[in-house]
C-alpha cells in the first residue's frame, strides 16, 4: 500500500539578510527529514518553537520548494496534480487562522469556496454541505454570516477547520488546529476529526505544542529538534519511554493542573538554539543535562528504537 | 487595598446587536496574576481590548467602573489613553499577525513603542529591544531584529509581542494567550520570566489563556467567564479544590493530561453549545447545557458568595454535589 505521504532526505533553507553590514547568514529551518505516514493514521509532530515543523508543513503542502529531498503525496508528486484534484486529496489547517482566512469574505463564503472551485457541486449541496460542517465545529449559521474579524480567535479557529475539512480530502495538515481552543471545545473537535479518520480513512499530520492532544490523536509521534527528528515511535512507546534527553525534557516541562507547584526549571538553561547557528557535534548538547564529550563533536547516528521507531543520541 | 484594575459591570454589544459581555466584574490587584478563562467565544478576548478602548468598530463599551491605578478609563480622551497603552499598560494580542505589521522590520516596531512614550535615541531603543528579546528566548537577536514578521515562526512572533509589551516596563501586562505557540519547555521560560517581573517590580498581570495547567501554576485569582459573564471568582487554590458553578466543574473535568489519556475513548467535552444571546436574553446562560437546569434557571440568578473572595453565579447553594451525588 502506499503511504499517505512520503517524505525523504528534505531540506529547507532561508538565505536571511540583517542589515547593511553584516554577511547573509543561512538559517537551516529542516535539516535532512525522512519519514512517511501510512493512510488512515495519524503522525503528530512535536518539537520547539521554530525547529521547522510548519516549515515542514509548507513544503508537504507544496507551498514551499525543498532545498533538497522529495516529497510524495498519496504517491505522487503534488506538481503534477492540478489544483482541483490537490484540494480534494489535501487540506490545510494553518497556524494563524487570522492570516489565513479572507478579511473581505463572510465565514460561510470562505468554507464554500473549495467547493465551489471543484465546479461540481449544485448551489444547494454547497449551502447544504457548508451549514453541515459549521454546525460540527461548532459555528451557528450566524456566525457564518460574520466577517473574520467579527470572531473571537477560537471561532476563527474553527473557521479554518471547516474549511480544511468541507471537500472531505483525504489528508489534512494540521500546524496548531486547536490551541485557540478551549479544553471543552477542544475536545468537541478533535473527536470530530477521529470520527473523519474512522469513517472516511482520513490520514492526519498534526503538528501541536499539547502533548495530552498529541497524546490522544496520534498513531505515531516525531519530535524535531532544531529541523531534525530527532526521535520517532508509536506514541504508547514514545510516551512510556522517551529515549532522547530533549523529549524526556518536554514531557517533564508539561503543567499539570496542579495549583501551588509552580513552574519548574528542569535546567534546559536559557540558552535557545539557532538554526542559524547549529552547534557542532549532537545539536542538542549545550542544552543537554547528560552531555558527554563525545557529543561536543560527534553527531549522533539514526539507532532504532523499538518497537517502530528510531532516536538520534549517543546515550539513548 | 485598592485594585491597579477595576471593572465592574462591563457590557459590549456589537452594532447593538451582539451582546459580546454582559456585565462582566473583576479586579486586578498590583502585583497579581489575575486570570480569565472560559469557552472559546465568551468574550475574554473582548473584555480586554474593551478595557485597552481597542474594540473593533461597531463594538460599544459601558462600565459602572474601570479604573486604572484609581484613573477613570471611562473619561480618557482617545490621546489620553493611547498615551496609557503601550506604556503604563501593555498588552500581548491573542493572534501575533494582527498586532505586527508586515511591512516593517521587528527592530523597527519595537524601537518605535518605545520613543513614542519614552524619547530616546533609536539606537537606544533597539538595544534594549535585543536585551528583551534574550529575556524571551530569543537567540541571535540582532538577525531577528532585522526580519519581516512572515520570517519569523509562530513562536517567534509571539515572543517579540511578549518583548514588545514589556519594552516601556508597564505597570498592567494584559496577555491574551501569549503561550500557545510555544513549546512546554521556552513556555515555562516566559512564565517564569513574567513571574520575576512580577516579584521584582510588582507587575500585575491579567492572563487569559485556555491551559488550566498554566492557570493553576501562576494564577493568584481566577475569573470565569462564560456568555459574556462572569460565572465564578476565586483564589486559583480555591477555584480548583472547590469549583461551584456547573460550567467550572464541567471545564475541570475536561482537562487532558499527559501520561493519563485514555486513547481509545472520546475526549471528554461538555455536551452542547452556546446559545445565541439575543437582546432581552434572562436567566443563566448556561441552561441549555446543565444537568441541573430548573424552571427557576430562566430568572435572574443570584450571585452566591462560596467563602473568602469566591463567589459564583447559579441557582445551586454551595456544594451542591456533595449534597445531591449526581
Ligand atoms: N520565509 C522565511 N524566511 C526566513 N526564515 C524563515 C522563513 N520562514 C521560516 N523561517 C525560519 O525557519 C525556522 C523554522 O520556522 P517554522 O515556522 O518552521 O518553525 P515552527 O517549528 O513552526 O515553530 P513554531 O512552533 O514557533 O510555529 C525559524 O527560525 C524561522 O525564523
Ligand atoms: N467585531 C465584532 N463584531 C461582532 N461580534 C464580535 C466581534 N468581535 C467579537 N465578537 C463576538 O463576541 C464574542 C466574544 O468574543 P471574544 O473574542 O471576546 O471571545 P474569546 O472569549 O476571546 O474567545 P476565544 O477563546 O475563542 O478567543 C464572540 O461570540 C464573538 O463572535
Ligand atoms: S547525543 Fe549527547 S548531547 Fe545529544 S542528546 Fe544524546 S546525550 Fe545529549
Ligand atoms: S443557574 Fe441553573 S442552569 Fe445555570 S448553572 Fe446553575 S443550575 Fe445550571
Ligand atoms: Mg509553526
Ligand atoms: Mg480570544
Amino acid at each position: 500500500m502506499t503511504a499517505a505521504i512520503e517524505v525523504e532526505n528534505l531540506r529547507c533553507e532561508f538565505r536571511v539578510h540583517t542589515g547593511l553590514m553584516s554577511a547573509e547568514k543561512r538559517v537551516i529551518a529542516v535539516d535532512d527529514v525522512t519519514f512517511s505516514v501510512p493512510a488512515g493514521s495519524v503522525l503528530g509532530i512535536v518539537g520547539e518553537s521554530g525547529c521547522g515543523k510548519s516549515t515542514l508543513a509548507r513544503m508537504i503542502l507544496g507551498l514551499l520548494k525543498p532545498t533538497a529531498g522529495t516529497v510524495l503525496v498519496d504517491g505522487k508528486r503534488l506538481f503534477d496534480l492540478d489544483r482541483k484534484a490537490r484540494a480534494r486529496l489535501i487540506q490545510p489547517v494553518f497556524q494563524d487562522p487570522f492570516a489565513s482566512l479572507n478579511p473581505r469574505r463572510r465565514i460561510k463564503d470562505i468554507v464554500a469556496l473549495p467547493l465551489e472551485a471543484q465546479g461540481t457541486f449544485t448551489r444547494g449541496e454547497i449551502d447544504r454541505r457548508v451549514a453541515g460542517i459549521l454546525e460540527r465545529v461548532g459555528l451557528s449559521a450566524a456566525m457564518g454570516e460574520r466577517m473574520p474579524s467579527q470572531l473571537s480567535g477560537g471561532q476563527r479557529q474553527r473557521a479554518a477547520i471547516a474549511r480544511a475539512l468541507v471537500l472531505e480530502p483525504r489528508i489534512v495538515i494540521c500546524d496548531e488546529p486547536t490551541s485557540a481552543l478551549d479544553v471543552s471545545v477542544q475536545a468537541q473537535i478533535l473527536n470530530l476529526l477521529a470520527d473523519l479518520r474512522r469513517d472516511l480513512g482520513l490520514t492526519y499530520l498534526f503538528i501541536s505544542h499539547n502533548l495530552a492532544v498529541v497524546e490522544h490523536v496520534a498513531s505515531e509521534v516525531a519530535v524535531m529538534y532544531l529541523g531534525r527528528i530527532v526521535e520517532r515511535n508509536e506514541t504508547d512507546a514514545l510516551f512510556r519511554e522517551p529515549g532522547h534527553p530533549y523529549t524526556k525534557a518536554l514531557l517533564e516541562s508539561v503543567l499539570t493542573p496542579e495549583p501551588g507547584r509552580g513552574v519548574p526549571d528542569i535546567g534546559l538553561g536559557d540558552v535557545m538554539p539557532d538554526p542559524a547557528n547549529i552547534p557542532p557535534g549532537c545539536r542538542f548538547n549545550p542544552r543537554c543535562r547528560i552531555a558527554v564529550e563525545r557529543c561536543r563533536h560527534e553527531a549522533p547516528t539514526r539507532m532504532v528504537r523499538p518497537p517502530q521507531g528510531m532516536v538520534e543520541c549517543h546515550l539513548a | 487595598m485598592s485594585a491597579l484594575l477595576e471593572v465592574e459591570e462591563l457590557q459590549v454589544t456589537f452594532g447593538g446587536r451582539t451582546a459580546a459581555v454582559r456585565g462582566a466584574s473583576f479586579r486586578v490587584e498590583k502585583g497579581e496574576t489575575h486570570c480569565l478563562v472560559g469557552e472559546s467565544g465568551c468574550g475574554k478576548s473582548v473584555t480586554a481590548l474593551a478595557v485597552m478602548s481597542l474594540l473593533a468598530r461597531g463594538g460599544h463599551r459601558s462600565a459602572k467602573r474601570m479604573s486604572f491605578a484609581g484613573t477613570d478609563l471611562t473619561s480618557l480622551s482617545d490621546r489620553e489613553m493611547a498615551r496609557l497603552r503601550g506604556n503604563r499598560m501593555a498588552m500581548i494580542f491573542q493572534e501575533p499577525m494582527t498586532s505586527l505589521n508586515p511591512a516593517f522590520t521587528i527592530g523597527s516596531q519595537m524601537a518605535e513603542v518605545l520613543t513614542r512614550h519614552k524619547g530616546g535615541s533609536r539606537a537606544a531603543a533597539l538595544d534594549r529591544a535585543a536585551e528583551l528579546m534574550g529575556r524571551v528566548g530569543i537567540t541571535a537577536p540582532g538577525m531577528r531584529l532585522g526580519q519581516f514578521p512572515h520570517q519569523l515562526s509562530g513562536g517567534l512572533r509571539q515572543r517579540v509581542m511578549i518583548a514588545m509589551a514589556l519594552m516601556c516596563d508597564p505597570e498592567l501586562l494584559i496577555a491574551d494567550e501569549p503561550t500557545t505557540a510555544l513549546d512546554v519547555t521556552v513556555q515555562a521560560q516566559i512564565l517564569r520570566l513574567l513571574a520575576n517581573l512580577k516579584r521584582e517590580f510588582g507587575l500585575s498581570i491579567l492572563l487569559i489563556t485556555h491551559d488550566l495547567g498554566i492557570v493553576a501554576r501562576v494564577a493568584d485569582h481566577v475569573s470565569v467567564m462564560y456568555a459574556g459573564e462572569v460565572v465564578e471568582r476565586a483564589t486559583t487554590a480555591e477555584l480548583f479544590r472547590a469549583p461551584q458553578h456547573p460550567y467550572t466543574r464541567g471545564l475541570l473535568s475536561c482537562v487532558p493530561v499527559p501520561g493519563r489519556v485514555q486513547r481509545d475513548k472520546p475526549l471528554g467535552s461538555i455536551p452542547g453549545v452556546v446559545p445565541a444571546i439575543g437582546a432581552g436574553f434572562a436567566g443563566c446562560a448556561f441552561r441549555s447545557r446543565c444537568a441541573h437546569a430548573d424552571e427557576t434557571c430562566t430568572r435572574a440568578i443570584p450571585r452566591r458568595p462560596a467563602g473568602d473572595a469566591h463567589d459564583y453565579l447559579c441557582r445551586l447553594a454551595p456544594d451542591w454535589a456533595e449534597l445531591q451525588p449526581a
